[in-house]
């Protein structure tokens, strides 16, 4: 059976409908970010600026400490990759491989934090982080994301996947559980720890919401934040270099998702689908 | 002498027994602490407190914390601030939610194709997914600006006077709701292809060879065996979205008057503004009490298996 041209003209152009509303934005966010102040303030809007206002990133990056705020985005995402991994590995590992009195209630406590979101406890996590004294620091935002409940139940499922024959040969030629973990168990589990790592570093390279919440000042601020305090800094909205910020925020994260698109969307859809 | 030594065997034998038993009994739990220590203290210690401190009056800097037993939750209860933050909530998420899904699920059925035009799609309406939600706020408050915004100017070609996006009470939530729908589908929609490409070819073959119209291919093979992928994502959908913060948070701070004002921001405003920590202690009780709910079923339904056939 053919198509009628006329599907096909109905599809092309609701293809051509879909792309504008979802790329316009981003082409909108683009352009604002070149213009000048007053080219913002036109109705009907302008396209193109006259001249390409590359000041305008320049003056984003200028009005906070943006090299502080990039540091800490860097090293409060890196540690936080790091320490899960950490913890996630042995973890996972016992629970798909050991049986232990209490494994169960262990387990379930595992499952009961996975569905227990930041946003639900924040506020009693805040007074305790500020009477252990770590409250405007990295490590108040780096400590409780330091293990993943979701990770460990990620990986525990890959890990009970290896066939038990494969770690009693193992075992046989005398291999430590350190060894059979890094040299069989991860080799096979690669897939769901880039799944992983792609998934916490995007999470926690965005994340507004827990460096807002748990820091009062400039030390342990990410860039999110910074971004986001652009909007007060002129008083009134200066959406040329807001934008221009939001690019710089917003550019590395597309630029590894067009080179990294597959793997991205495997990843999400696939801890979505699980 | 045969005898000792042999005795003596034994209890060597045993006692190397003992010391790798024990090791390979307490490995495990080595293994497991660092994790159980986060969850304890970040996540299970801090909902103990909360439930706690919502008995409590505490103003957060003075040194005692008095107990008022379960007034917090009265005064909750007839706030009229608290009951448009529950109205509100539930407008937002349903809303948002069941938006989502169905636009979400039409998209999946068009875009389910191979082709590189049909996964360049994929990957446009997924980005917004992958973005900060500071910038799709920062992007969105442009683009919906009642003056200069590009929404209104879309609107004004059209023929459609402009609307104060979200300057205006009644229009302030729905504008939310619109930014939470163009973020969410890009997940959903693909989340429902990979449900499409999951349900056996066979199947289509068979009812293509009894000649079942395609409306009817649709209701009675396409919705059932996507109804696992259709729970997970509503059930994912509502948890999610009755935690929404940011968006309101950057966007409109909960107002115009109050219009936009949800749960945990309302928890935020109580707890870091007002510094009422124990009344918004039981403001959070009420939605862990929610959340539970909402988990409970996922897990009641997902061990019955809203399943094939």
């Amino acid at each position: 059976m053919k198509t009628p041209p006329i599907f096909k003209a109905v599809n092309g152009l609701g293809l051509i409908l879909l792309f504008i509303i979802f790329a316009m934005p981003f082409i909108w966010m683009a352009s604002t970010a070149f213009k000048t102040l007053g080219e913002t303030l036109t109705f009907p809007p302008v396209w193109i600026p006259e001249t390409f206002q590359w000041g305008n990133f320049a003056q984003a990056w200028s009005s906070g400490p943006f090299l502080k705020y990039f540091f800490n985005s860097v090293i409060v995402t890196l540690f936080i990759l790091i320490l899960q991994f950490a913890t996630i590995i042995p973890a996972a590992y016992a629970f798909a491989r050991y049986n232990f009195p209490m494994k169960n209630f262990f387990f379930a406590l595992t499952m009961i934090c996975l569905m227990i979101p930041s946003q639900l406890i924040f506020l009693p996590v805040y007074l305790n982080l500020s009477s252990w004294g770590i409250l405007d620091t990295i490590w108040g935002l780096i400590l409780p994301f330091a293990t993943s409940a979701f990770g460990i139940f990620l990986l525990r499922q890959s890990f009970m996947q290896v066939p038990e024959e494969l770690l009693e040969a193992a075992r046989l030629d005398d291999a430590t559980e350190w060894q059979i973990i890094r040299k069989i168990m991860l080799p096979l589990a690669k897939p769901v720890l880039v799944t992983l790592a792609l998934f916490s570093f995007i999470a926690h390279w965005n994340d507004y919401f827990w460096p807002l919440v748990m820091t009062t000042n400039d030390t342990a601020r990410t860039l999110p934040l910074g971004i986001a305090m652009l909007r007060q800094v002129e008083g009134g909205a200066s959406w040329n270099i807001v934008m221009a910020g939001n690019l710089l925020l917003v550019l590395p994260i597309l630029i590894v998702f067009f080179f990294a698109q597959r793997h991205i969307i495997r990843a999400f859809v696939y801890t979505g689908v699980k | 002498m045969a005898l000792i030594k042999a005795s003596m065997e034994v209890e060597q034998r045993k006692a190397e027994r003992r010391s790798l038993v024990s090791w390979a009994n307490v490995r495990p739990y080595a293994m497991i602490s660092p994790a159980i220590i986060v969850f304890c203290l970040f996540f299970i210690y801090p909902i103990g407190y909360m439930i706690y401190l919502s008995f409590h009056e505490w103003n957060f800097v003075s040194p005692t914390k008095e107990f008022v037993g379960a007034a917090n939750f009265t005064y909750l209860l007839a706030d009229r601030d608290f009951r448009e933050v529950i109205v509100n909530s539930f407008i937002y998420t349903f809303a948002s939610v069941f938006l989502t899904i169905s636009i979400s699920l039409l998209l999946a059925l068009w875009l389910n194709r191979s082709g590189t035009i049909y996964s360049f799609m994929q990957a446009s309406i997924f980005s917004p997914h992958i973005i900060s939600l500071v910038s799709v706020s920062m992007l969105w408050m442009w683009i919906m600006d009642a003056d200069y915004g590009l929404l209104n100017w879309a609107l004004n070609l059209i023929g459609i006077e402009s609307v104060p996006w979200l300057t205006s009470p009644d229009y302030a939530l729905a504008s939310l709701i619109l930014v939470a729908v163009w973020k969410g589908i890009g997940f959903n929609t693909l989340v429902f292809i990979a449900g499409l490409q999951s349900i056996p070819k066979d199947l289509y073959e068979a009812a293509e060879l009894d000649q079942t119209p395609p409306w009817r291919r649709f209701l009675r093979l396409t919705v059932p065996m996507l109804s696992p992928t259709l729970f997970f994502l509503t059930i994912i959908g509502l948890i999610n979205s009755f935690q929404v913060f940011e968006t309101i948070n950057l966007m409109t701070a909960g107002g115009p008057i109050n219009s936009t004002n949800t749960f945990v921001y309302y928890i935020y405003q109580n707890g870091f503004q007002f510094f009422k920590i124990g009344y918004a202690s039981a403001a959070g009780v009420v939605l862990l009490v929610i959340l539970s709910v909402l988990t409970v079923v996922y897990f009641k339904v997902l061990s019955k298996r809203v399943h094939y056939r």
